[in-house]
């Protein structure tokens, strides 16, 4: 007889095979234990005592699923988090930037969007905006409309305003958003620079060449097999010289591509792409 | 309490410890009492600022006889070591025992969670699992040892009364039935007994 946790294993992973079949997201490779402990979490708030009744609402009602894709894409994001990441983008990436007269930036994984305008308002400062295409994308459109209209809980703004200093910020983080009772809205001057966009990592395929590649804190929720794959369609992506700039806890180290790439700051696990041999 | 524990034929894999405010010091009185061939990792969740990391892992490392480190993405927990989690981060270990992060929101107010660590290690390790609660002024953890126990696992306490802050160990009680409730030296002694081949 199997055990209840084996049996608990068996049953998750038919859960992510309905999910596949039937909606086409393919989680089956994401690292397993964030996913159970979001599976468990769903459960409660549904008030469902296993993912065998999960897999039954999944299957037959679309409006469950999409409660779950959300519980799926929640995660922690803030303007100019690990704020030296930035400082290091702003002073050593953007140097080598300024160098093309055209530059298309990828924000994979952007979720709600926070960093997206962290990167506007840093290419603002230094001059570079105008030249610039920035690409957001993120499998979940609940996720991209909140990034999209960039209104957030005014009482992160502190918090963002300290990130942003820190990171080398040259005004003021206020001349960005309007406040306005318990939101603050990010300025309208950085939509024409950014298009945000659906795009599954998991599934999609490279859209544009890119400069420099941003996905940050996305490939920890990937096992090594998907992780190989995402990695090479951002090599795949970038111009020869190109910028990937990972998470903090993230390394090219293990992966498939770790050849293709030389470490320009390992503290900040940003990379820059070999030029083709 | 009885300091002697004599040896029973249960074998444990992996011991986790959740602690938060007071943890400096409670560590620095646990580490190292576990000697340099204790033969499984020691993973620990312990709420901090996000800068202290290097400092809190070379204090650590300096008092124990064991390799202290921060718990990497991908990296197989092994004997010899004492893991730390990252500031920031969730730190879960997977069922091959290797480690992994997320960036999920806080759970308890926290991130790192110990809930977090201990469901996952739960999962992984079942009945082969040491779970600790120390000093802490929230009850994350809470949840996590009462999941150890429902697995299987071995559950420890600190004695609320030793405790720097004794919220934490306090909430841990009143949710599990837990197995050794003790002052930290005797954890230490505890664990070092249970690693030579268990305790009655």
């Amino acid at each position: 007889m199997p055990s209840k946790n084996e049996l608990w294993v068996f049953e998750v992973d038919l859960l992510l095979e309905a999910i596949f079949f039937r909606y086409g997201y393919d989680f089956r490779h994401y690292s397993r234990a964030s996913l159970e402990r979001r599976v468990e979490n769903r459960l409660a708030l549904s008030d469902l005592s296993s993912p065998s009744e999960m897999i039954t609402k999944v299957l037959h009602e679309p409006a469950f699923f999409e409660l779950f894709l959300k519980d799926m894409s929640i995660t922690v994001t803030d303007m100019f988090r690990d704020p030296h990441v930035f400082r290091v983008i702003r002073e050593v990436v953007f140097k080598q930037l300024r160098t093309y007269s055209r530059v298309n930036i990828w924000h994979a994984g952007c979720a709600t969007g926070e960093e997206v305008y962290s990167m506007a308002i840093m290419l603002h400062e230094e001059g570079l905006l105008k030249r610039t295409r920035i690409y957001a994308t993120d499998y979940n459109n609940r996720s991209l409309e909140v990034a999209q209209q960039g209104i957030y809980p005014v009482e992160k703004m502190q918090e963002f305003t300290a990130n942003y200093h820190e990171a080398g910020g040259k005004g003021s983080l206020a001349d960005y958003y309007q406040a306005k009772y318990e939101y603050a809205k990010i300025n309208d001057i950085f939509n024409a620079s950014i298009t945000f966009a659906n795009h599954n990592l998991v599934k999609d395929q490279v859209f544009a060449q890119m400069n420099l590649i941003v996905c940050r804190n996305v490939l920890i929720y990937f096992d090594q097999h998907l992780q190989d794959q995402v990695l090479t369609l951002f090599a795949n992506s970038l111009v020869h010289r190109g910028y990937l700039v990972l998470g903090d806890k993230e390394t090219l180290a293990l992966s498939k591509v770790q050849d293709e790439f030389e470490c320009v700051s390992y503290e900040q696990r940003i990379y820059r792409k070999l030029a083709k041999v | 309490m009885n300091n002697e524990f004599t040896a029973s034929s249960q074998k444990y894999d992996a011991v986790v410890i959740g602690v938060s405010a007071g943890g400096l010091n409670a560590l620095t009185t646990l580490l190292p009492k576990l000697p340099n061939d204790f033969p499984m990792p020691v993973i620990i969740v312990q709420h901090r600022a996000s800068d202290s990391d290097n400092f809190l892992i070379e204090h650590l490392g300096r008092l124990s006889n064991l390799q202290v480190k921060e718990a990497e993405v991908g990296e197989l927990a092994q004997a010899g070591f004492i893991y730390l989690a990252p500031a920031n981060y969730h730190l879960l270990i997977e069922r091959n025992r290797h480690f992994s992060l997320n960036v999920d929101p806080p759970v308890s107010y926290a991130i790192p969670s110990v809930d977090v660590l201990f469901y996952s290690a739960a999962r992984c390790f079942g009945e082969q699992l040491i779970g600790v609660v120390l000093t802490g002024a929230n009850s994350d953890g809470t949840q996590g040892l009462k999941e150890i126990k429902q697995l299987g696992g071995l559950t420890i306490v600190q004695q609320p009364e030793t405790a720097q802050e004794r919220y934490m160990p306090d909430a841990a009680i009143a949710e599990t039935k837990v197995d050794y409730v003790l002052p930290l030296l005797q954890i230490g002694q505890l664990l070092t007994a249970l690693a030579e081949g268990g305790v009655e």
